[in-house]
């Protein structure tokens, strides 16, 4: 069997949270886990995380920096299902509950290489007024019975967000054995990303 | 701007060329960087800010200085130079914006390396740029461009560089302006070229400085390269293409000329715009760089491709600003556009709306009568309307026309016949000779008539005109100016006899010919017809002769034949007669002077002119003057009726005296539809009083080729039919009127007249006819269509016939280039190549296949594929099925089997289960409607609520919010925490093991226990001797400790729980007595079928959780009494006492199940008793002498807490009346609203789905005769008979079965049917068979333990109420502290439904009289009354007598089966059956059943020990209704009676089934094993 090539092929991920731009919210960490289809299993590494607070940065930026460390590896037979990573970002309010500040997810990049992903946040949104400043006043915002159910489309009409913030993400990305399964996702552009740029537009 | 400038000259000197913009250009970039490094304006220091400062100063002084100076001198001009810095600055900057892109690109091109690094400078000064005016303080563009461009002038270098900063320097002296004023000034004067110039210096300036400041440390005096040596290298290394317009010639080959296929009629797409001088560039650049003309199409211009870009945006504007969306928020006045329906009207779709111009010149009116028409203008109309067709005739001189063509004809006929031309065959001359003698004959007789008519005409208008004259004389004036002069023509005399008199000869010698012809013809036929005639004569003749020889037919039948007229007698013909010549010569010599001038008669023109002159008013008699006056007051308008509607109409004009009226007015209609009718209305209006229509004028709608300037004036004639009788000199319209003096030959004139207009279709701007396109009319269809869609204009029907579609396009003559046309021209190619195949048929989603991933088959036959297509249909087996293979080999075909098994057997009713064969049905039929009502809720599972995502605190009402508010203020660790709630977890994300089930085992109370060996003693005549022998030998075996505790020498128990789920066994210590206290926790794991945690999956969970209490207990089995002091040999062996079962889905829905649950005992358990004489001896008998079982304590969940499947949320449909319907949702309202934790119960679903009234279910019905003949003089023992037959019928929970709570009800019969139902069923069957018996009962819905909401009996005896559990059979007292009921929701009669709104719920504490409606909401009351509701239970039951037979055949099957399993489940034992003691034990279970378990312990027991004397025994029989097998072995397995593992134990197993009617099944299963005694 091993002579007629591999039945499984392999996607290791790793890369970090890097950071994230929340303008109203400081004090935020965040958790991330992945979703995946049938046909995945995770073969090594962490599949959930939870990052540390981290406040504000001091300069113009603002930025929310966590550098937190994702390293996952997984094995598939099928493409479906391919893994998404969750994230959702939590931080007190002003009673000091832990509220979430925001949901997002984002598919774990196809090809091999490094690839850098700003996802937008959001939060489902109260249905009333008054529910909103209830929810408001007793730290019970409304959260999403699971943050998985931001990975999938199905029902997500019932539901009304608002949109939050940014968390960006970097992915390193190794595949193994994908083509030889018959998947091809195409050349690899390693060439398109490149290390973090210096911001621009501030005077030095 | 630019124009006015003197000075443009001047300063254009430098750059005169075109190809020396570019170096020049480069230049200015390049001097700057010579300059010392300035610090750039971003970067303003403070020395800077303070130089800036100063120079401010400077310049605000200088510019106050100028604009004095223009105040006086230039007055006019200043507001505009004072408005130009602004204007000019903006047009820059946006202007080297994009240029710069431009040029960049083509700098990197051209420029060497160097460059490079300016761009990216440009590019961060760029990025600079646009912050600059942010900071406050800093100067603002401007005033940094007036700061650089000051710095210019007294540079040193700057002077040296540039001679156009001297010239600058120059003017700006020259026009004694400040030097502030100078950019603007500048910029007015320059050229484009020039703008891009200084805009560029402006920011190379910059550039430069930055470029300086940054990169060069040492400071050096700048290099310095003259300009002309710049400019002259520039020159030799760039190229720079000339943007003069390139002649054509030159872009194509030699002698070939421009094609212009547009104009050929080939569809040439829109080319993309390009400014004409970019392409002049691009054609220069390409011509130079490459001289091949590959670059050029054949009409000279560069190839390109059609414009790509579309005409409109396909998608809104994403960046606008705010002020934006409000003003395409406002609102805007649109005037109203109708909607015209019929399609046809409709200007196409395709077609941009535009609006068209039909243009109506109406020039005039001219009355051919009118009222007021005197007579001699009716006679003058006459005249002129004679006069007319004179001229018309004499314009088309048809008679000149017809005369040549005879000429010519005659000639032809005369060289025809001319024998000098032979080589023509005689045939063909011969008929063409013939053709045109006809054709003279013809064109003769067109001839004369025309002539004839010509002459006539003239007769008349003579006529006429003597007649007006002889009026004029009559009435001694005139009112009409018209005079007819006759001119005569002379004519040569002799010529004109001559020939007429040759036209006379030469008509009579044609006449001739052609009579004689003629008489040929006729002696020709003559001849035939004589022939013919003479044939027949001769056939009489002989016809005779034959029938008088008697010779019948033989030569008869030809002749029959032959004659044209068998029975007729042929006319013998007359021969013709040839023709008279004088005659012929009278005749046309008669006819020419009728219709011919006379030869030698001068020619008669009539000339018609209004020369002649009106009589004047004064010399007119009376009535001719009030006839003029009325005609004077009268005037006449023109209404125009575009579409049956007005459009517009004329000015009023006063009516000539000559009933002319001029218009003149040209009307431009700007329709929208296409044409339907156009009208013009004339009307006349009298004086100031009345408006009268006079007439409609229906005009024409022109052709398309018909536009304004070419169209035509036409008149149209119109008339009307009105009377009008005048008192004055007027005829009047529509009366009589005579010319004569005597009043004969009258005459009756309607009004009638003539518009004269004109209708064109308008020219637009572009000379396009402002036309709408042809599709929408019917004529012209094929012209249309070459604008017209295709399918719109041949209709979809078209499509289908591809043959006739194509025919179309041959005719349409579709452009087959044009894009719009392509699927079309496709469509035909395919259909009309021929060997292409053509399908007729139909197909939708035509190119699905090519979409498809794989084809079908391939699909099919992939293992993996089939895997995946099942998972995502959600198939049971496949539902959760993970890492299906990435190959198809490694894919087992036993994966499938199971499925295709079930599959196949769908329909095969499988017996070998269920033995009985209508359970065998009953249960595929369940097993159906659980199938679809699954295959519902997976559906209903993919609909969401909110609730279902989001997780949201409810709306606080104001308690709650006070109760929080207060909660805020409550210590965050207080010092007796209250219980909160579990947190509920969502079934998705859990997977094997992360379920337990927890059960808390706390107190036995009255267990069994074992009987007395004293007692035994005691009691010797009613034991058998042998097994008081055995037992006599016990109490050895017993631990001292028992007979210490309990001093009246009775054996004691020690009960321990054993609790088993799912093949998972727990138990707990040995506990002591018979009311012993454990209060252990067990932990039993629980797996999920196929590790399918969802919640549909979990709901259908059928294992049930066992709890078996045994009785442990020690034998000694030590062999020899020696040995006693050296050793303990004890056996434990445990007997099985009760059991208590708990379904999964119970404790699923309950979350928790906390109470005490009667213990299951087997009616017989030999060895053991509750001695309640003992107890009552001991004085407990107060509480216990009630309950009559035992009981145990226990609390049961799940950990973690499962979140239970909601119900379905769907309504369904009902055949209640909706009256009744809202009444029902009210009622539970408010219900809801008092205690809502009560349940209320309205309607529910039926079977088929339909929601109906729940009294509708109760209705007396009749319980199977047998059971009443059973023992007639008892109603307590039928009732309790009745009760027990209901429960004898299967349990079979609607959660497991329709997978959520979806509570079906099904009607007695059904139920009875099926075999099957949940508490609601059985509770509905006893009471109406309680109903039936004539007591008082009520449903009765609840909650009890362990099912948790639930429906009980309530029946009202004598005195008391008794509440009947219809699953069990048992019944209750309404104070009995062990009734399993706990709460009462509502009692629902027949009739009526009752909540309770008592304060309590518990049985033991509410009154259950329904009377009072203080305790009891009735639902109907008087308000309401009850309508009558028809019940859905059948009429009768009818039950079946069970066959007795098939159950005995039963009762061995299970047997045999039970006692397999036995021997399965003891894999490493022999296991032997005794079978003498089954034959006892099978004799002794029809005894229990017919006592209903009840008392026959002692008779048992003596048997027993009669029978096997020498045996220790342990057994007891089961009871069970029958469902199927397996509950029956689970059962057996439970007591654990096969765990025996002595070495020479031996079995006994009886089954007995007593059939009820309706097949329901009693079953008994007698298991023992015996120990035979040494």
């Amino acid at each position: 069997m091993t002579a007629a090539g591999p039945s499984v092929f392999l996607l290791m991920v790793n890369g970090q949270v890097e950071s994230a731009q929340f303008p109203e919210y400081d004090d935020l960490y965040c958790k991330y886990c992945f979703v995946y289809g049938q046909d995945w299993a995770p073969t090594a590494g962490l599949e959930e995380g939870i990052s540390q607070i981290t406040s504000k940065s001091q300069d113009v930026r603002r930025v929310l920096v966590w550098n937190f460390p994702i390293d996952v590896t997984f094995k598939s037979t099928n493409p479906y299902g391919w893994p998404q990573i969750v994230l959702s970002v939590y931080g007190p309010d002003v009673f000091g509950n832990d509220v979430v500040r925001g949901y997002g997810a984002v598919h774990v990049p196809f090809s091999p290489g490094r690839h850098k992903r700003t996802i937008p946040m959001f939060v489902p949104e109260s249905t009333s007024k008054l529910q909103k400043f209830t929810s408001w006043f007793m730290g019970r915002r409304p959260e999403y019975t699971d943050p998985k159910v931001v990975a999938q489309g199905e029902g997500r009409e019932v539901t009304r967000v608002r949109s939050q913030g940014f968390v960006t993400l970097l992915f390193n990305v190794v595949t193994k054995d994908m083509r030889k399964l018959g998947y091809d996702t195409g050349p690899p552009d390693t060439q398109g990303t490149s290390g973090p740029s210096p911001p621009q537009g501030i005077p030095r | 701007m630019v124009s006015e400038n003197p000075h443009l000259g001047d300063q254009q000197e430098p750059m005169q060329e075109d190809s020396d913009t570019r170096p020049l250009s480069i230049t200015s970039r390049r001097g700057p960087r010579s300059l010392p490094p300035i610090p750039s304006a971003s970067r303003t220091g403070f020395a800077e800010f303070s130089m800036r400062e100063r120079m401010r100063e400077k310049l605000q002084a200088a510019r106050s200085k100028a604009e004095s100076t223009l105040l006086q001198e230039i007055p006019t001009p200043r507001p505009r130079r004072l408005q130009s810095p602004n204007k000019r600055e903006l047009e820059t900057e946006f202007g080297t914006e994009v240029r710069k892109a431009g040029e960049e690109v083509q700098r990197t091109q051209q420029d060497d390396f160097q460059s490079y690094s300016r761009v990216k400078f440009r590019d961060s000064v760029q990025k600079i740029k646009p912050k600059l005016p942010v900071p406050p303080g800093f100067p603002s563009a401007e005033e940094a461009y007036n700061f650089f461009t000051f710095n210019f002038d007294p540079e040193p270098e700057e002077s040296q560089e540039k001679p156009k900063a001297k010239t600058r320097a120059g003017t700006n002296q020259e026009e004694e302006e400040g030097e502030e004023e100078e950019p603007p000034a500048q910029g007015e004067r320059r050229t484009d070229e020039e703008e891009l110039l200084s805009a560029k210096d402006e920011e190379d300036f910059l550039l430069g400085l930055d470029h300086a400041a940054e990169d060069f440390i040492a400071v050096r005096p700048a290099e310095y390269e003259s300009v002309h040596v710049r400019l002259q290298m520039e020159r030799e290394l760039l190229f720079v293409p000339s943007r003069v317009t390139v002649p054509t010639y030159k872009k194509l080959p030699e002698n070939v000329q421009p094609r212009f296929l547009e104009d050929e009629g080939l569809y040439i797409g829109a080319r993309p715009e390009v400014p004409r001088t970019c392409q002049n560039t691009m054609e220069n650049r390409l011509l130079t760089q490459e001289p091949g003309r590959k670059w050029f199409g054949d009409d000279g211009r560069i190839l390109a491709l059609p414009n790509p870009t579309k005409a409109f945006p396909s998608r809104p504007p994403v960046l606008t600003q705010a002020q934006d969306i409000k003003a395409e928020l406002e609102t805007l006045y649109k005037k109203a556009v109708k909607y015209v329906h019929r399609s046809q009207h409709m200007i196409g779709s395709g077609d941009p709306p535009g609006n068209f111009q039909l243009d109506i010149d109406i020039s005039g009116l001219i009355f051919t009568h009118h009222p007021c028409f005197s007579r001699e203008h009716v006679l003058a109309a006459k005249l002129a309307q004679l006069y007319d067709q004179y001229l018309a005739r004499q314009q088309r001189n048809k008679a000149k026309f017809l005369t040549d063509k005879l000429q010519a004809l005659r000639n032809a006929v005369q060289t025809g016949m001319n024998p000098a031309k032979p080589h023509k065959s005689l045939d063909t001359t011969q008929k063409a000779i013939n053709e045109y003698k006809s054709e003279i004959r013809q064109t003769r007789k067109l001839r004369d008539t025309e002539q004839e008519k010509d002459r006539t005409l003239l007769k008349t208008i003579i006529k006429v005109w003597k007649e007006m004259k002889s009026l004029r004389e009559f009435q001694r004036f005139t009112n009409t100016p018209l005079k007819l002069v006759l001119r005569k023509e002379k004519v040569d005399r002799e010529a004109d006899e001559a020939a007429y008199e040759a036209e006379i000869q030469a008509e009579i010698s044609e006449l001739l010919e052609e009579h004689r012809e003629e008489y040929e013809q006729k002696m020709e036929a003559y001849r035939a017809a004589y022939q013919q005639w003479k044939a027949w004569k001769k056939a009489q003749r002989a016809k005779k002769k034959k029938k008088k020889q008697e010779h019948p037919v033989e030569e008869h039948p030809d002749e029959g034949l032959e004659e044209p007229y068998p029975g007729e007698e042929p006319v013998k013909p007359v021969p013709p007669e040839p023709t008279d010549q004088a005659l012929v010569e009278q005749q046309v010599r008669e006819r020419a002077a009728r219709s011919r001038r006379r030869p030698g008669e001068p020619t008669l023109v009539p000339e018609l002119s209004l020369a002649g002159s009106i009589t004047p008013n004064e010399q007119c008699p009376r009535v001719e003057v009030l006839r003029r006056e009325d005609v004077k007051r009268r005037s006449i308008y023109i209404k125009v009726i575009f579409n049956d509607k007005e459009v517009s109409r004329t000015d009023s004009r006063p009516l000539g005296a000559d009933f002319r009226v001029h218009f003149g007015q040209i009307f431009n209609l700007q329709i929208f539809n296409w044409p339907e009718s156009l009208t013009l209305q004339v009307y006349e209006t009298v004086g100031h009083t009345g408006t009268t229509l006079l007439a409609e004028v229906f005009l024409p709608i022109p052709e398309t080729t018909v536009v304004t300037g070419r169209a035509p004036i036409e008149e149209v004639e119109f008339s009307s039919n009105q009377h009008v009788t005048l008192d004055h000199e007027g005829v009047g319209s529509g009366v009589p009127f005579s010319f004569e003096a005597d009043g004969s030959n009258q005459l009756i004139l309607m009004t009638s007249g003539k518009v004269s207009n004109s209708v064109a279709w308008a020219i637009g701007e572009n000379g396009i006819p402002l036309i709408p396109p042809l599709s929408q009319q019917n004529i012209g269809f094929r012209s249309a269509l070459k604008r017209a869609d295709a399918i719109s204009s041949i209709g979809t029907s078209g499509l289908t016939d591809l043959k006739k579609l194509a025919k179309w396009a041959a005719e349409s003559k579709l452009d087959p280039n044009d894009p719009n046309n392509a699927p079309l021209m496709q469509l035909i190619s395919v259909a009309t190549s021929g060997e292409s195949y053509v399908p007729d048929f139909f197909r939708l989603e035509q190119l699905q296949q090519e979409f498809n991933f794989v084809s079908d088959e391939e699909l099919n036959r992939s293992k993996r594929f089939r895997l995946l297509c099942l998972r995502s249909q959600e198939v049971p087996e496949f539902r959760n099925y993970k890492q299906i293979p990435a190959y198809d080999r490694e894919i087992l075909e036993k994966v499938f089997q199971d499925y295709e098994k079930r599959l196949r057997d769908r329909n095969i009713i499988e017996t070998k289960d269920h033995i009985d064969t209508h359970r065998a049905i009953v249960a595929k039929y369940l097993q159906q409607v659980r199938e679809s009502v699954i295959n519902r809720f997976l559906i209903a599972k993919h609909h969401f609520l909110l609730s279902d995502l989001v997780v949201e605190e409810e709306v606080p009402n104001i308690s709650i919010l006070g109760l929080s508010l207060f909660k805020l203020a409550e210590q965050k660790r207080p010092l007796r925490p209250r219980r909160k709630g579990r947190k509920k977890v969502t079934a998705q994300n859990l997977s094997d093991g992360d379920i337990k089930v927890l059960v808390n085992i706390i107190r036995a109370y009255d267990i069994p226990v074992r009987k007395p060996t004293a007692s035994k003693f005691q009691q010797p005549s009613r034991s058998s001797r042998t097994f008081s022998e055995k037992r006599a030998a016990s109490p050895t075996t017993h631990s001292p400790t028992h007979s210490v505790d309990y001093p009246l020498g009775q054996v004691l128990v020690r009960p321990f729980v054993e609790v088993s789920f799912q093949r998972t066994i727990c138990h707990t210590t040995t506990a002591e007595g018979p009311n012993p206290s454990w209060n252990e926790e067990l932990e039993l794991p629980f797996r999920a079928p196929n590790g399918d945690y969802s919640t549909t999956s979990l709901q259908s969970v059928k294992d049930d959780v066992f709890i078996n209490i045994f009785d442990e207990v020690l034998y000694d089995v030590l062999e020899d009494d020696r040995e006693r002091g050296s050793g303990i040999h004890t056996r434990i062996e445990r007997h099985w006492l009760g059991s208590v079962k708990i379904p999964f889905s119970t404790i699923y829905f309950q979350a928790k199940i906390d109470g005490t649950f009667k213990i299951d005992i087997p009616p017989v358990l030999l060895g053991y008793s509750k001695e309640r004489s003992l107890i009552i001896e001991r004085g407990f008998d107060s509480v216990r002498s009630l309950s009559e079982g035992s009981y145990i304590t226990l609390f049961i969940t799940i950990e973690p807490q499962l979140v239970p499947g909601e119900s379905v949320r769907e309504k369904f449909d009902s055949q209640e009346d909706e009256k009744l319907l809202q009444a029902t949702e009210k009622f539970q309202t408010e219900c809801a609203l008092k205690f809502p934790h009560r349940q209320c119960l309205t309607t529910v679903t039926d079977i088929s789905g339909k929601t109906v009234f729940v009294t509708r279910y109760l209705k007396p019905l009749n319980p199977p005769q047998e059971l009443l003949d059973a023992c007639p003089n008892s109603p307590q023992a039928t009732a309790e008979l009745v009760a027990r037959y209901v429960s004898l019928i299967p349990f079979l929970p609607d959660t497991v079965s329709f997978a959520s709570i979806c509570d079906l009800w099904s009607t007695s019969d059904q139920f009875l049917d099926l075999l099957a139902g949940d508490e609601e069923e059985h509770a509905v069957l006893l009471c109406n068979y309680f109903l039936s018996l004539g007591k008082k009962a009520w449903l009765m819905m609840g909650s009890a333990i362990p099912e948790g909401p639930t429906a009980y009996v309530l029946t009202r005896e004598q005195s008391h109420y008794l509440i009947w559990n219809p699953c069990t059979g048992h019944f209750y007292g309404q104070f009995d502290t062990f009734c399993p009921l706990k709460s009462v929701g509502c009692l629902i009669g027949p009739d009526n439904i009752w909540f309770n709104i008592q304060r309590y719920d518990s049985p033991l504490r509410i009154n259950f009289d329904v009377t009072k409606p203080k305790l009891w909401k009735s639902f109907f009351s008087r308000s309401l009354p009850y309508p009558g509701l028809s019940s859905v239970q059948p009429e009768e039951l009818i039950y079946q007598r069970t066959d007795k037979a098939a159950a005995a055949e039963l009762q061995d099957r299970i047997e045999k089966i039970l006692k397999e399993k036995i021997m399965d489940w003891r894999p490493r034992h022999l296991t032997r059956w005794n079978r003498y003691c089954t034959s006892a034990l099978r004799h002794f279970l029809p005894v229990l059943e017919r006592s209903r378990g009840e008392d026959v312990e002692d008779d048992h027991r003596a048997e027993l020990l009669k029978q096997l004397g020498d045996y220790r025994f342990s057994g007891f029989p089961l009871h069970m209704p029958y469902s199927e097998l397996k509950p029956l072995i689970e059962a057996v397995y439970s007591t654990g009676v096969h765990n025996i593992d002595v070495p020479n134990v031996e079995f006994a197993l009886a089954v007995y089934i007593h059939p009820y009617p309706k097949n329901v099944l009693s079953v008994w299963i007698y298991v023992a094993s015996l120990i035979r005694n040494r």
